[in-house]
């Protein structure tokens, strides 16, 4: 296949998307304008925090020893890698999507699975700034509460994440995690 | 802020790299730019779903659907609708906030603002591509399941 031919592969369905608002944009111009509005506003959005968190994946990458990540968060790091890995997913910001590529590249590393899970639902929902946030918005006792649930889902789901996981299933993240 | 510390960072230790070890800052920055445009497509799709989401169901849509309805029902829909958009927590909360004095129940609004942070429908082939098929699901599937029993317990306990 031609290099074209793979970049147009690749990017099908984003293509399709955008065929999609642009028929909207025909058909409906005030929902079609505001589609192109909202898409451009979380590109901007995306395009302005995404740099820094993949430079610093790189280096990480790079510069990190494997046996660095094994000893703070790997299957052995007990209770302090658990701590390690809410206290990195809580002091994060950004989308969750965003969570992603770094948490892939931490199992690489020798993250424990279950680690590497508390810190995806640690960032999901328990970051720092829109605690507080949510504190303003809704109430003390309302956030107060949520935030004690929701630590022991985020617990309760990377325990049962991680034991749901069969030998091939292992295998076939450790697989999917080499190629990211 | 939280962008101009990143920045930061990155920058101060991008800097120490090259200062330390030119060969493996030019791999760093090579691994950066790959990971980076491998998830290029999935991400500008995703992007474009929220845009259109977003469009169509606006913040006076999503408070009428739910502010009108309660009990299950208005239950079941704010679990769709947290699950499949994607809205800001800095947006979401004062949203919430309106819908609740508009007379949304606490379960709802619980189950909307944490589907929404938990469960992500549109972001699910970002996701896959980098768990897996098996393993996105089940996180989706069991944060669902935990945003169920706080909305459940939260909603019993905040009358």
């Amino acid at each position: 296949m031609s290099k074209g031919k793979v970049l147009f592969k690749r990017y099908r369905i984003a293509l399709m998307m955008l065929l999609i608002s642009l028929a909207i944009l025909l058909f409906m111009p005030e929902i079609g304008a505001n589609v192109f509005r909202l898409t451009g506003e979380n590109l901007l959005e995306m395009a302005s925090v995404v740099p820094p968190i993949f430079i610093l994946l790189g280096l990480l990458d790079v510069w990190v020893e494997r046996e660095t990540m094994v000893h703070y968060m790997g299957a052995g790091s007990g209770l302090k890698g658990t701590a390690l890995a809410f206290l990195l997913g809580s002091a994060a910001a950004g989308p969750l999507y965003a969570a992603f590529p770094i948490a892939a590249v931490m199992l690489k590393k020798g993250a424990s699975r279950r680690n590497m899970f508390l810190f995806i639902g640690a960032w999901s929902t328990t970051k720092l700034p829109l605690i507080l946030f949510e504190a303003a918005s809704l109430g003390f006792q309302f956030t107060i509460l949520r935030f004690a649930f929701n630590v022991v889902g985020i617990v309760t789901i990377a325990f049962l994440l991680d034991k749901s996981l069969n030998a091939q299933d292992q295998a076939e993240l450790a697989e999917i995690i080499s190629k990211s | 802020m939280f962008t101009i510390i990143l920045y930061c960072v990155a920058g101060c230790l991008l800097a120490l790299s090259f200062f330390k070890d030119r060969q493996k800052t030019k791999a760093a920055l090579r691994k950066a730019w790959k990971s980076f445009e491998n998830i290029l497509p999935p991400l500008l799709t995703v992007l474009f779903i929220i845009g259109i989401l977003l469009s169509i169901l606006d913040a006076q849509t999503i408070s009428s659907l739910l502010g009108a309805e309660s009990g299950v029902i208005g239950l079941t829909l704010a679990a769709v609708l947290g699950s499949i958009t994607l809205i800001p927590g800095f947006v979401a909360f004062p949203l919430a906030a309106s819908l609740l004095r508009a007379g949304a129940g606490y379960g709802q609004i619980t189950m909307f603002v944490t589907t929404l942070m938990m469960v992500g429908v549109v972001t699910l082939p970002l996701e896959i591509r980098y768990f897996g098929r098996k393993l996105a699901f089940r996180r989706n599937g069991l944060a669902l399941i935990s945003a169920i029993m706080i909305s459940l317990l939260i909603g019993g306990l905040i009358a």
